[in-house]
């Protein structure tokens, strides 16, 4: 059962900004509602106040700006499958957020609400770690950029202020020369590990990793890139990075921060990691 | 996660205009009313059920503009001057939808708890793809759940119903 409450419809960033000022920790910011009002529903939270953000407009689109890709907070995760921008220049984007949830939470649900909870067992924000994206926050007195490697805090805590809103989501258009993919792997309803690859080869040739990101997420608190596990595998060739690339898997395991949960053992998501790092490293280099 | 304030808030009504299988309502709702009380409890409209209440088994599934959405979990407001379709106005003029026919030819249920919500999806899913493979067909029913039939049932009704009405049958509304 969902609790009374009050509902606050504002139409632009700054007066909803100052309704979060004004009503403290009695009010908290609504888009999809497919994660806050489960919480209220189980009563793990009250809150007097919805602030529904969904009458500011424009606050959903997805656009080609200066050489980035634009997300807006609220695009729904059905909104990014179908958008003809990511699926020319960010088609793994496409297949990751076509894997999330299911039909109705996709239809429902913001990527934007997706971050903001950062809930663990998320997709986006370990794809968003190896693209360099980076998240602009808005409040009444104007906005910051915040990389998306500074926004996650921990389980359930980001970076934004209290009386700021999360407004849009910036990509650097990835190269021509690279490839890119996420994997994840579970059997309960949300993911229990996540892991992106992206590769960058120089002069175009393809011989050479100029680049390799690798991001964990799902297993620990929070997603996080595994710069450690990167660095082995520049400079070197394809075949070469081919042969390393348990090794970097088994680093960017251990650095994962797993948890043993319902989810599984400590043990158990280090290995999926490892795995699930090789594997995507493969696709990665085959999309290039 | 943020601090919780206990104080109760204070009433408020919204007036809520929307369509419901074709029929203009007025209502006023409060905010954390839930769409599926409304149309179980306010309009008698008893198809769609609740079951897991966490967006997960898609029982309490609607289609809002044409749209699926877990009628648990939206509040009634969302459904401001929308069109919605449940699983009692699907059937026109006392002729089934060719997925409700084939539901009942092929054994596509048991209790029936899911039905309703199965076939509101496979609806879409045929409206969107009229020929679908049995792979894209589970991607898109992946959040409907059934506890009876082993789903074996279910793929083949919407198959079934996909052919037939890819043969002319009827397209369906929305
Ligand atoms: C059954 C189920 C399965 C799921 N499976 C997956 C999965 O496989 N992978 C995955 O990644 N996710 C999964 N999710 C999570 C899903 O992606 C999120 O529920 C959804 O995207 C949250 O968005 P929302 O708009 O509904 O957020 P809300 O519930 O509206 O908001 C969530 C939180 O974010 C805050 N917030 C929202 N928007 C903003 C903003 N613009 N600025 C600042 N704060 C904001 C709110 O105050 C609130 O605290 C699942 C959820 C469910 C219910
Ligand atoms: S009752 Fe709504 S999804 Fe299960
Ligand atoms: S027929 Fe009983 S739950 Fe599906």
């Amino acid at each position: 059962m969902l609790r009374r409450f009050r509902l606050e419809e504002p139409d632009t960033i700054q007066a909803a900004s100052d309704l979060l000022v004004r009503f403290g920790d009695a009010a908290r910011l609504y888009a999809g509602g497919t994660e806050l009002l489960l919480v209220m529903k189980e009563g793990l939270v009250r809150y007097e106040r919805l602030i529904n953000i969904k009458q500011i407009p424009n606050l959903n689109q997805v656009k080609l700006d200066n050489g980035a890709i634009s997300i807006g907070a609220l695009a729904t995760h059905r909104e990014l499958t179908v958008s003809p921008v990511l699926r020319e220049s960010l088609p793994a984007l496409v297949q990751m957020e076509n894997n999330v949830a299911n039909i109705r939470v996709r239809e429902v649900g913001t990527i934007g609400g997706n971050l903001c909870f950062a809930e663990p067992h998320a997709d986006p924000g370990t794809l968003l770690l190896v693209l360099g994206a980076k998240l602009i926050a808005a409040k009444k007195t104007g906005q910051r950029e915040i990389a998306v490697e500074n926004f996650f805090r921990d389980a359930y805590e980001t970076s934004l202020e209290s009386d700021e809103l999360l407004t849009e989501i910036r990509i650097p258009r990835p190269s021509a020369a690279g490839g890119l993919a996420y994997l994840k792997f579970g059997y309960l309803e949300r993911p229990s590990v996540g892991v992106a690859v992206r590769v960058e080869f120089n002069g175009g040739e393809k011989k050479w990793i100029a680049e390799a990101r690798i991001a964990v997420g799902c297993a620990g608190p929070a997603p996080r890139r595994v710069e450690e596990a990167e660095a082995p595998l520049k400079g070197k060739s394809i075949q070469e990075a081919t042969h390393l690339i348990d090794e970097a898997g088994g680093i960017a395991g251990r650095a994962s921060q797993a948890i043993s949960d319902l989810h599984g053992s400590q043990e158990y998501k280090e290995h999926i990691v490892q795995v699930l790092v090789k594997r995507a490293f493969q696709q990665a280099v085959q999309k290039s | 996660m943020a601090t919780a304030s206990s104080k109760a808030a204070e009433r408020q009504t919204i007036a809520l205009s929307f369509t419901v299988n074709g029929r203009a309502y007025d209502l006023d709702v409060e905010p954390h009313e839930l769409l599926l009380d409304v149309i179980r409890d306010r309009l008698a409209l008893t198809g769609a059920k609740r079951s897991c209440d966490v967006q997960v088994c898609g029982a309490c599934t609607l289609l809002l503009d044409g749209r699926p959405v877990s009628a648990c979990t939206l509040p009634a407001f969302e459904a401001r001057g929308k069109k919605i379709l449940t699983i009692e106005g699907l059937a026109e003029n006392g002729t089934l939808h060719p997925l409700q026919q084939a539901f009942i030819e092929h054994g596509g249920f048991q209790c029936g708890f899911c039905t309703p919500g199965m076939i509101l999806t496979a609806k879409l899913l045929l409206d969107e793809n009229p020929d679908p493979t049995e792979k894209e067909l589970k991607h898109f029913m992946h959040g409907n759940i059934c506890r009876c039939t082993g789903y074996k049932k279910i793929v083949e009704s919407i198959l079934a119903a996909a052919k037939k009405m890819r043969s002319g049958a009827r397209s369906g509304k929305n």
